[in-house]
């Protein structure tokens, strides 16, 4: 069980827990934010690098520090292992600059994203980014493409987490879904543009960190902070049914996976109890259920999230190819 | 000259076929080897000193120690054979002339490895290559060399030669490895490395060609004879593919430690700058390493003059120092524009990032534009200040080196050549020659 010290706080784990884990025992005040870890899919992470830390000792036996930021998501904790996160600066920069990169070509026109409330992209800039932009480029575009009749896919948006790839790989039994292209002009694709027909393929919607894959069913019904979340259950052959109903009034918009405090789903749900059931009826009701952190109605956390000076107006443009 | 290990028979008409190779003492290194013990073949090559030859500069009988012999999976060696950076281009000579040099490496590299089944993983775009080694391996299979009970001492091994499709990325270790899986060339996040769980999850040691066959004449000669050549922790000899504006472009065998200053301006090398024109930087050892200025180059900061090993090279640091990298060596003359010059780098760069990581995949594309924009005549002095945070934004905050390579070309030309840069973005009508030859290539290259 190695000890490890991150931001002067010591915490003892299991053998091979990750940094970012570890940090996740100690609490938010000493958490990475990350993009592209997801703990229930493997060989996620060390993708997006907004986890980055430095390692000032790397062990008891071997008290050098490591000489690069590491990815946090990655990199398994040692005995006597000393990190720094927010006590460095250089990794407050460091992640300043990751999170540039990331909206560099982003469109960031949250107003008119379904995403807008619920983003991990919209809490990153917040809470780790600069309040400007440098790049003055313009930004890439890319059509939207229907990925069969629940999911969109708007590439426009996507930050190449590879979140949807793993869901893809370890959750579908025939994977129809990759990457395709390399460097800046990559795409997530079918690449056929055939639907992506499978019980557990909405999961990727849940996993999506931005809004490249949403949910047909639910776009632009509602802003997610009308909706009111609801936990609830059924009875699924396929799935443990633990779900979260997003009602407006008396209808329910959408069903989605519970997320954890992480805003990762603690567990991964079927497209029956996702797409299907949107009747009270169908369910057990089980009660309002807890706002996870970068979720919807932290309300005044959103307002803070569209100040004017976060994003150029400019920036704001609807896209042509809609 | 120096010695001749590697490069000593290229000249030999045949010398690609067999018979003529085995005339010139082929093969016998192999015999030798398997005299011995595949760990005592492992410690030749540790006293030998043979550092990695594709670029880090590793010590390669170190790597091969580090592979995973007891959990008894099966182990791989592969042979980088990708060589795809700008201005390297010893690996493909040396295939090209001499195929059973390589073979030979290895045969005897795998059977010390305990490798059963080996790879050449050679760049698509090299296809005439294969297909010289494709004829050797036969040949080779024919004479028993290869197969099953190679020589009658019931060791077997299966060669194999596998094409890339010609991505610059699938020649970083891990990504070379997922592409000669049928996978997409992403490189993997370390660890696990290679010698633990590379090639089918199996140890693997990854190696480029020339380091593979270097093992040939340490084996006829003897590690610890081998070490004798060269200088400090530099030994023996090394590939240069020397291009640019040089009288005598081409690949030399130089013993490490020879002098810069030599190799450039003496006529057995180089043979000096063309045109009588005066030497303005170099690129030593690849475009990834930083460019330095004539002065640093042939000189280090401390005046000493710069040989070329590893350790000379490196003297000063990044400061006031490079790297001897995969040993591409491009010389720039005074007529160079090094903002031009880093723009082809900077393109090549973009062109070739997997797009796994978020600060090289936007960051290479980002800096191409903005250099792309400079070239034009439009750039500001911000821009260079600009260029500048970018590359530090990217230098080790990525998944593999090749966002450090695209990084360090743009710092070291900032670092040293910011005054050019600063009069190209203040003057660009100075430069219109640049511009034309820009636009002859955007319309093809950035659509
Ligand atoms: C982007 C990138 C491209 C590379 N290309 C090559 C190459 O073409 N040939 C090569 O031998 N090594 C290349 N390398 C280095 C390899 O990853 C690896 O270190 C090398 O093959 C090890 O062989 P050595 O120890 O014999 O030098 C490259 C590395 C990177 C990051
Ligand atoms: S994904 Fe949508 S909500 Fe998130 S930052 Fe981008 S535009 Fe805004
Ligand atoms: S579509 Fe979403 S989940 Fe998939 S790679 Fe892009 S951002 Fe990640
Ligand atoms: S540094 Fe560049 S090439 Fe290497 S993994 Fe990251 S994106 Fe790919
Ligand atoms: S969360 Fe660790 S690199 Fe993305």
């Amino acid at each position: 069980m190695p000890k490890v010290t991150i931001d002067g706080k010591t915490i003892e784990v299991p053998q091979g827990t990750t940094i970012l884990q570890a940090a996740r025992m100690i609490g938010e005040e000493v958490t990475p934010p990350a993009m592209c870890y997801y703990t229930s899919l493997k060989t996620s992470g060390g993708y997006c690098r907004t986890c980055i830390v430095k390692v000032s000792k790397m062990s008891e036996a071997n008290p050098n520090p490591i000489p690069k930021p590491v990815a946090s998501c990655r990199t398994n904790c040692e005995e006597g292992m000393e990190v720094m996160n927010y006590t460095s600066p250089e990794i407050i920069e460091a992640r300043k600059g990751v999170v540039e990169f990331l909206l560099a070509n982003h469109p960031l026109d949250c107003p008119i994203c379904d995403q807008a409330g619920e983003c991990h992209l919209q809490d990153l800039s917040y809470e780790h980014g600069s309040d400007d932009t440098r790049y003055e480029f313009e930004r890439r575009k890319f059509k939207k493409i229907d990925l069969g009749p629940f999911i969109q896919l708007h590439m426009t948006r996507c930050i190449l987490c590879y979140r949807c790839v793993k869901v893809a790989d370890q959750l579908t039994d025939h994977r129809v879904h990759g990457v395709l292209n390399r460097g800046e002009v990559s795409e997530i694709s079918t690449y056929i543009t055939t639907a992506i027909d499978n019980d557990f393929s909405g999961n990727m919607i849940d996993v999506c960190p931005v809004g490249a894959l949403t949910d047909k069913t639910f776009r632009f019904k509602s802003r997610v902070w009308f909706t009111n979340p609801v936990s609830a259950h059924r009875d699924c052959e396929k799935c443990c049914g633990k779900v979260t109903l997003w009602y407006k009034g008396d209808d329910v918009l959408r069903v989605t996976a519970r997320k954890d405090k992480w805003g990762e789903a603690e567990e991964f749900i079927c497209n029956d109890c996702r797409f299907e059931k949107k009747q009270t009826l169908d369910w057990t009701i089980e009660g309002p259920a807890k706002i996870s952190r970068h979720s919807v109605i932290s309300a005044n956390h959103y307002e803070k999230m569209v100040e004017p000076s976060l994003f150029k107006l400019n920036d704001i443009k609807p896209f042509e190819d809609q | 000259m120096s010695k001749k290990l590697l490069t000593e028979h290229f000249g030999v008409q045949g010398i690609d076929q067999l018979p003529v190779y085995k005339q010139h003492g082929g093969y016998s290194a192999l015999e030798k080897a398997f005299k011995k013990t595949p760990d005592e073949i492992v410690q030749e090559v540790i006293a030998s000193g043979l550092r990695g030859r594709g670029g880090a500069g590793f010590p390669t009988g170190k790597k091969w120690s580090f592979i995973d012999k007891k959990s008894g999976k099966p182990r791989y060696l592969v042979c980088n054979a990708d060589e795809s950076e700008p201005g390297t281009f010893k690996d493909r000579y040396l295939m090209e002339v001499n195929p059973h040099l390589l073979i030979e490496g290895m045969i005897i590299s795998s059977f010390a490895l305990g490798a059963n089944l080996s790879f050449i993983y050679i760049r698509g775009e090299l296809l005439y290559v294969y297909h010289i080694l494709e004829k050797a391996i036969a040949e080779a299979y024919e004479a028993g060399y290869l197969g099953k009970n190679i020589l009658g001492t019931g060791y077997d091994l299966e060669l194999y030669c596998h094409t890339g499709g010609g991505a610059y990325i699938c020649g970083e270790e891990t990504a070379l490895i997922e592409s000669l899986e049928g996978k997409r060339g992403n490189p993997r996040i370390k660890p696990p490395f290679p010698a633990i769980s590379g090639l089918y999850n199996n140890p693997t040691v990854v190696n480029n060609v020339e380091s593979i066959a270097t093992v040939v004449p340490i084996i006829n000669m003897g590690g610890e004879e081998y070490a004798k050549i060269g200088i400090g922790n530099s030994k023996g000899t090394k590939l240069i593919s020397a291009c640019g504006h040089i009288k005598k472009p081409g690949i030399y065998e130089i013993e490490l430690g020879l002098p810069v200053e030599e190799f450039i301006y003496s006529d057995s090398y180089c043979g000096g700058i063309r045109g009588g024109r005066k030497l303005k930087a170099v690129v030593a050892g690849g475009s990834s390493v930083p460019i330095l200025p004539a002065e640093l180059i042939l000189k280090t900061e401390k005046g000493e003059p710069r040989l070329m090993s590893y350790e000379s090279l490196a003297e000063g640091g990044f400061a006031s120092g490079t790297m001897l990298g995969s040993g591409g060596f491009i010389v720039m003359d005074e007529t160079t524009s090094i903002v031009k010059n880093l723009f082809n780098f900077t393109r090549f760069y973009h062109h070739e990032s997997c797009g796994q990581c978020s600060p090289c995949r936007e960051g290479t594309a980002w800096m191409e534009k903005i250099l792309h924009r400079i070239l034009h005549g439009h750039g500001t002095l911000k821009d260079v200040d600009l260029l500048w945070t970018l590359q530090k934004n990217i230098d080790g905050k990525t998944i593999c080196p090749l966002g450090d390579a695209a990084a360090w070309p743009v710092a070291s030309a900032i670092r040293h050549f910011r005054a050019e840069f600063e009069d190209f973005v203040e003057h660009p009508e100075k430069y219109q020659d640049v511009k034309h030859y820009f636009n002859q290539i955007e319309d093809k290259q950035l659509a």
